[in-house]
């Protein structure tokens, strides 16, 4: 699914954010990014999800060579591959939930229809078949990330990227969220969570730990699965 | 699944203007206020046309109604500089030329004074001039009255006039009647008739009118007339034109004066016209500044959205769908901006039109001008905002919020 090879990225200023990566994930998996803060987390996760490219090294996500997709293709590869979860949630204000997430399909090539539809199908999985009418601001931390997972997912991609999905919820809530992507993992997509909580971290299947720009520790090399 | 397969969906017209419309659906008033700036511009331009079209209409159909075969022939001036008469028999002469159809004439009566009373001093002149007046004068010069008769045989023997508008308005006089009188020089006259005004015959809305044997009888007339009209077949206006002169003066036809009211009556307007240039330049210049409101509005929509343009281009948005969003939401602005201009315009000039009397008429080439200019100016006002947002990249656009 996902194939990192001696990936550098420096921003200007000569800021070395990723100092060379090698990782593989397998279709299914469910990692946990684990890293002191500044270490290259964040970055490393805009570089799977092909929202930057990286200085040097190569990048394969899905079977395709990121490097070599001009910028239509790699539009289109999010569209239809990759699921992104952000910290912020990042949703529409004065906007319907059902409308959050509907919208997120707007670039799959589905009709409005169908987008509705699988929005619907998405805030009931996420189990918010009861918030659908109600705009972001009418819902709590933990209920406007789960919409921001339903939209991630409604077009069914292979990849979920979630960037610190609990930073800003409670315990009570991340659980919430947590045992939603766990959900996920079990229905066959890939996960790759950013996450500063050791515990939540612990509980899932493959840690990779990132200092300086560089995986220090990952537990799938330990047992390689 | 292979590179080849990727292929980034075309998002539909519908969903296009959707997406283009967020902006304004999240800002309402904003987006009101820079698309009144363009509406400003476009109202002020089709109102500017509207009003001379609707003006224009009004003077064709007035001269559709008036006829534009009326000619005049005055007096000029001699070569030593003074003023000329005509012929006592030059009315005659001008009745001979074949294509006229109609002549008739007044003579001025310079020495006798218009009153309402004897009361008021005889130094205190009020504009009014009295003429001789010949009974046909009223057909051709197309003068209709508002109220009473006009002179005849009989009355053009007595103590008889028809004012003109203007006159009667500044005698004080509302209609004509029996008991109403008014001084002429020193003789009582009853007012028999009063004009509307007579557009292809100016002189005569501050006239008082009398016969043309009652003048000779007690104003001490001349019988020289001052201005004589005519009526010729229409092709041959010209032709008469030509000859009018020397017909009716033939003595000395360059102290003659033969002119055709309803070009000056034309002429009036187009005088107008070069004000309207000037409003409609006006105009163009609020439109200017409407599209530099709507650009404006425009790059900080986007500076304030990136968090917007980073997440949908997560969603998988490309460069240029996120280019085409905010030039939609330009073009929507101005175009809104259009619309509602193009409306305003035309009620001002409904409005304005219809309080003169005149026929309402917007040119479509005004509206479709109007909207064309629009979204030309929405184009060039969002093509740089929208190149900017395309250009962001996602991570620093996501990392804004
Ligand atoms: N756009 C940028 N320009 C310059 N430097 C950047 C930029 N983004 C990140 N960096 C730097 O790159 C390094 C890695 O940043 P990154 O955001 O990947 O860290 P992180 O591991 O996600 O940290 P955190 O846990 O705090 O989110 C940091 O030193 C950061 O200052
Ligand atoms: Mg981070």
């Amino acid at each position: 699914m996902i194939a990192l090879r001696d990936v550098t990225k420096e921003y200007a200023g000569g800021v070395r954010a990723l100092a060379g990566v090698s990782l593989h994930v397998e279709p299914g998996e469910l990692v946990a990014i684990v890293g002191p803060s500044g270490s290259g987390k964040s970055t490393m996760l805009n570089v799977l999800g092909t929202l930057d490219r990286p200085t040097s090294g190569t990048v394969h996500i899905a079977g395709h060579d990121v490097g070599r997709l001009p910028d239509a293709k790699l539009s289109a590869l999010r569209a239809h591959q990759i699921g992104f979860v952000f910290q912020q949630f990042h949703l529409a204000q004065g906007t319907k939930a059902i409308d959050n997430v509907a919208d997120g399909l707007l670039y799959t090539g589905l009709g409005p229809g169908a987008r509705r539809r699988r929005a619907a199908q998405a805030l009931e999985r996420v189990g918010l078949g009861h918030r659908m009418g109600h705009e972001a601001h009418e819902l709590s931390g933990g209920e406007r990330q789960r919409v921001a997972i339903a939209r991630a997912v409604a077009g069914d991609p292979a990849l979920l990227l979630a960037d610190e999905p609990t930073g800003a919820l409670d315990s009570a809530s991340g659980d919430g969220v947590m045992a939603l992507l766990r959900g996920l993992h079990e229905a066959g997509t890939t996960v790759v969570i950013i996450t500063h909580d050791r515990e939540i971290a612990a509980s899932l299947p493959r840690q990779v730990r990132m200092r300086d720009g560089l995986i220090t520790d990952d537990s799938a090399a330990a047992v390689p699965s | 699944m292979t590179a080849a397969a990727l292929r980034p969906a075309r998002l539909g017209p519908r969903d296009v203007v959707r997406v283009g419309a967020v902006g304004l659906r999240t800002r309402p008033m904003r987006a009101f206020l820079s698309a009144l700036g363009i509406a400003i511009g476009i109202a002020a331009m089709v109102a500017v046309v509207g009003v001379s079209a609707s003006s224009r209409a009004d003077l064709d159909r007035a001269l559709a109604a008036l006829g534009t075969n009326l000619l005049t022939v005055a007096p000029g001036s001699t070569l030593t500089g003074e003023r000329a008469r005509l012929p006592v028999e030059s009315e005659a002469m001008v009745a001979r030329i074949a294509p006229v159809r109609e002549v008739s004439a007044v003579g001025l009566l310079e020495d006798a004074k218009v009153y309402r009373t004897s009361r008021i001093p005889e130094t205190d002149t009020n504009g009014i001039a009295a003429y001789a007046t010949r009974t046909d004068l009223r057909a051709a010069t197309g003068a209709a009255l508002r109220s009473g008769t006009w002179l005849n045989g009989a009355t053009a023997s007595f103590p008889a006039t028809v004012l003109g508008s203007t006159a009667a308005r500044r005698l004080g006089i509302g209609h004509a009647g029996p008991d109403v009188q008014v001084l002429i020089g020193r003789t009582l006259f009853t007012v028999v008739g009063v004009l509307d005004p007579a557009p292809l015959a100016p002189e005569l809305d501050s006239a008082a009118l009398v016969g043309w044997p009652v003048a000779q009888a007690r104003l001490g007339f001349d019988g020289h007339p001052t201005t004589i009209y005519t009526r010729s077949r229409d092709a041959s206006v010209e032709q008469v034109r030509e000859v009018l002169g020397a017909t009716a003066n033939p003595e000395a036809p360059n102290e003659v004066a033969v002119s055709r009211p309803s070009d000056a009556l034309a002429a009036r307007k187009a005088a107008g016209e070069a004000f309207t240039g000037l409003l409609l330049g006006l105009g163009a210049v609020a439109l200017l500044v409407g599209g530099v409101g709507v650009a404006n509005t425009m790059v900080i929509s986007v500076l304030e959205r990136r968090a917007e343009i980073g997440l949908r281009r997560s969603l998988g948005a490309t460069r240029s769908q996120i280019r085409t969003q905010f030039l939609a939401e330009s073009l929507l602005l101005s175009l809104l901006g259009g619309a509602g201009g193009a409306l305003l315009g035309t009620l001002v000039t409904a409005v304005y039109a219809l309080y003169q009397g005149w026929p309402v008429v917007i040119p479509a080439w005004a509206v479709a001008g109007g909207m064309a200019a629009t979204l030309v100016i929405g184009a060039v006002a969002g093509l740089y905002p929208a190149v900017r947002a395309s250009r962001l990249s996602p991570t620093e656009a996501l990392s804004a919020a």
